[in-house]
C-alpha cells in the first residue's frame, strides 16, 4: 500500500494549521470572546485581594444571611456573615490554580510519554500504551475520587489527582500526533543529516504539536475546574474556611429554602468558568483544525 | 470477527490486570493503619498485631496482592471494614438504585439529544441550531450537583412539584418511585443529553450529505421522511458509541448526584465509604467502574462494528 498521498495529506494538514492569532481573531471572532472571558477571569483571580471589598474568610454573626444587593454586601453573606461577592472573586484564586497545576501535571507527564511511546515505537510503546490504557480505564471522575481517598482529602491532593486524570489523554494525543509527524519528510530529512532525538523532538516536533496541545489544554482545564468543584463539593478538595466555589455550594445547600443565593452565586461561578474554558477549547478546535475549516 | 473478539479479549487482559494492580496499590498507600479502625478504642499492640494477622497484612505486598486477586477472581471482594458485610453484599445491595437512575438519566439525555440534534443539523446555521449548539457547550460546563441543587430550589423547595430527594422503591409504590426519580435523572443525565447532541448534530449533518439521501429526495420522498427514516437510522451509529461508554460510567455521574439527592445507590456508598476511611468498600467499587467502563468499551467497539458493516475487524 502507498503511503505518498497521506504524506501529502500530513504535511498541508500541518502546513495550514500555523495560523496568526491576528488572522485568527478576524476569522473566528467566538475565539476572541471566549478568549477575552477566559482573560477576565485570571484577572479576577490575580486582583482578587485589591478589589473584593471585604476579607472573604471574616465571620461576622450580627451580619448572618443578608440578601444580594444589601448595603456594602453586593451578593449578600452566608450564614457566618462572611460577604458572598469577595468568596466567589476568591474562590477564582482556588479554582484557576487548580486547573493549571493539574492541566501542567497531565501535560507534562502525558506529553512525555506520548513524545516516548510514539518515536521510539516497538515495546516501549507497548508497555507505555497498556499503562495508559490501564488509566484510561477507569472514569474520570472516579479515578481522581479514588486518589484522593488514597492520599487524603485536600487541595493538593486534588490538583494531583485531576493531573494524573489527564495524563493519559495527553499520552494518546501526543503519541498520535509524533506517529503522524513522523512520517513528514522534514523529519525524515532531519533525522538523516543526523539530528539527534532529543534535538529532533524539543525543535522540530513540538513546535508542530502546539496547536491541537493548545485546544486540549483549554478543555482539560474546563474539565479540572468542573473535577476540583466536584471534589470539594463532595468534601474531598478544599476545606473550610477556603473560599472555593464547590465547598460553598455544599454549605450554601444547607440553606437552599430561606437563602438559595448561597449556593446558586457559586454554582454559576463555576459554570460560568468551566463554559468559557469549554467555548475557547471548542472554539479554537474549529478555527486550528483544517478538517474542520469550512 | 471471532477472531477479532478473541483479540480484543486478549488485549483487555493485560489492561485489567494493571487495572488490579491500580486498585489495590491505591488502597495501599493510603495512610493510617486499618486495624485502628477497626479496633477502636483498644489499640494495644497485640491486638494491631492480630488484626493484620487476620487481614493478611503482615505479609509482603505482593503476596497481599496474589491472594486479593485470587479471591477477587473468585468474586469476593472482602468484607467491609465498618459493617462487616460482604462487600459484594453491599454493592448489591445498593445497583438497583444506580442503574434504575442511570436508565432514567439515558432515557431522558436521549430523549432530548436526537430531536434537538436532529433539528439542528437539518437547519444548520439558524437560530434552533445556535441555540442548541450554545446549550450543548452549556450542558457540559454546568456541574452535574448544581443542576440537582437548582432543580431541588425551583421543582421541590419552590413549586412543591417534587421531593427534595431520597427512594422509594419501585415494587412499593411505582408512582412515588418514579416521582422520585426525575430530578436526580435529569441532573445526571443533562451533560449526556449535551454530549449526545452534538453527536447526533455532527452525524446527520455527515449524513445528510450524502448520495443516497439526495436520490431519496430525487425519487420524491417527503423530507420529514427522508430525515427520520433514512438519516436518522444511520446518523445514530456513532451515537450509539458514545452511549456505550456513558453506560459504562454510570457509576461516575452517580456518585455526586445520588449525594446530592440522597438516592441510596452505589455512588452514595463510594463516598459514604470514603468518609468511613472504608478501603475495602472503595476499592470494591472503583474496581466495578473500572471493569464496566473496560467491559463497555469492548462492547461498543463489538456492537459499531455489527452496526455499520463498512466498520472491517480485519
Amino acid at each position: 500500500m502507498s503511503t505518498a498521498p497521506a504524506l501529502v495529506a500530513t504535511q498541508a494538514s500541518i502546513r495550514e494549521t500555523r495560523i496568526h492569532l491576528l488572522e485568527l481573531g478576524r476569522t473566528h471572532p467566538r475565539v476572541i470572546l471566549a478568549g477575552s472571558l477566559v482573560l477576565l477571569l485570571f484577572l479576577i483571580a490575580l486582583l482578587a485581594p485589591f478589589i473584593s471589598p471585604h476579607d472573604p474568610i471574616a465571620v461576622n454573626a450580627d451580619n448572618a444571611y443578608l440578601p444580594p444587593l444589601s448595603p456594602s454586601h453586593l451578593l449578600g453573606t452566608d450564614e457566618l456573615g462572611r460577604d458572598l461577592f469577595s468568596r466567589v472573586l476568591w474562590g477564582a484564586r482556588v479554582s484557576l490554580p487548580v486547573a493549571f497545576v493539574a492541566v501542567a501535571v497531565g501535560l507534562v507527564a502525558g506529553g512525555v510519554i506520548g513524545l516516548i511511546s510514539g518515536y521510539f515505537g516497538g515495546v516501549i510503546d507497548l508497555l507505555l500504551m497498556r499503562l495508559v490504557d490501564a488509566l484510561l480505564a477507569f472514569p474520570a471522575l472516579i479515578l481522581a475520587i479514588a486518589i484522593v481517598a488514597a492520599l487524603g482529602p485536600d487541595l493538593r491532593n486534588a490538583m494531583i489527582a485531576i493531573g494524573i486524570v489527564a495524563i493519559p489523554v495527553y499520552a494518546r494525543l501526543v503519541r498520535a500526533l509524533v506517529l503522524q509527524l513522523k512520517q513528514v519528510e522534514f523529519i525524515a530529512a532531519t533525522r538523516s543529516l543526523g539530528a539527534t532525538p532529543l534535538r529532533l523532538i524539543v525543535r522540530h516536533m513540538i513546535p508542530n504539536l502546539l496547536n491541537p496541545i493548545i485546544v486540549q489544554v483549554s478543555l482539560s482545564a474546563g474539565f479540572a475546574i468542573l473535577a476540583e468543584a466536584t471534589l470539594s463539593f463532595l468534601g474531598l478538595g478544599a476545606q473550610v474556611p477556603t473560599p472555593d466555589w464547590g465547598q460553598m455550594i455544599n454549605s450554601g445547600a444547607t440553606f437552599l429554602a430561606n437563602d438559595p443565593w448561597l449556593a446558586i452565586v457559586p454554582g454559576a461561578a463555576i459554570s460560568v468558568t468551566v463554559f468559557s474554558f469549554n467555548l475557547l477549547g471548542d472554539s479554537l478546535r474549529d478555527a486550528l483544525d483544517p478538517r474542520l475549516r469550512s | 470477527m471471532t477472531t477479532y473478539v478473541l483479540r480484543r479479549l486478549v488485549l483487555m487482559v493485560p489492561v485489567a490486570f494493571l487495572v488490579t494492580i491500580g486498585v489495590f496499590m491505591l488502597i495501599h498507600l493510603t495512610p493510617g493503619d486499618p486495624a485502628l479502625i477497626l479496633l477502636g478504642e483498644d489499640r494495644s499492640p497485640q491486638a494491631i498485631a492480630a488484626i493484620h494477622q487476620q487481614l493478611g497484612l503482615d505479609k509482603p505486598l505482593y503476596v497481599q496482592y496474589v491472594i486479593w486477586l485470587g479471591h477477587i477472581v473468585h468474586g469476593d471482594l472482602g468484607r467491609s471494614i465498618t459493617t462487616h458485610q460482604p462487600v459484594t453484599t453491599a454493592i448489591s445491595e445498593r445497583l438497583p438504585a444506580t442503574l434504575e437512575l442511570g436508565a432514567v438519566a439515558l432515557i431522558w439525555s436521549l430523549l432530548v439529544a436526537i430531536p434537538l440534534g436532529t433539528i439542528a443539523a437539518v437547519r444548520r446555521g439558524s437560530l434552533a441550531d445556535h441555540l442548541a449548539t450554545g446549550l450543548a457547550v452549556g450542558g457540559v460546563s454546568i456541574p452535574n450537583f448544581f443542576i440537582g441543587i437548582v432543580l431541588i430550589f425551583f421543582l421541590s423547595v419552590t413549586l412543591r412539584l417534587f421531593p427534595f430527594g431520597g427512594y422509594v422503591p419501585f415494587n412499593q409504590d411505582p408512582f412515588e418511585n418514579l416521582r422520585h426519580v426525575i430530578l436526580p435523572a435529569i441532573a445526571l443525565g443533562t451533560a449526556g443529553a449535551a454530549i449526545n447532541m452534538r453527536f447526533t448534530r455532527s452525524s446527520m449533518i455527515e449524513v445528510l450529505n450524502q448520495d443516497y439521501i439526495r436520490t431519496a429526495r430525487a425519487k420524491g420522498a417527503p423530507w420529514r421522511r427522508v430525515v427520520f427514516i433514512h438519516a436518522l437510522k444511520n446518523a445514530l451509529i456513532p451515537v450509539v458509541t458514545i452511549v456505550g461508554l456513558q453506560i459504562g460510567g454510570i457509576i461516575e455521574g452517580a456518585v455526586v448526584t445520588e449525594t446530592v439527592f440522597t438516592w441510596p445507590g452505589v455512588g452514595r456508598l463510594a463516598v459514604e465509604s470514603i468518609f468511613n476511611r472504608d478501603y475495602t468498600v472503595v476499592q470494591g467499587i472503583v474496581l466495578l467502574a473500572a471493569f464496566s467502563y473496560l467491559v463497555a468499551n469492548l462492547l461498543v467497539d463489538l456492537v459499531y462494528g455489527w452496526l455499520d458493516p463498512r466498520i472491517s475487524f480485519a
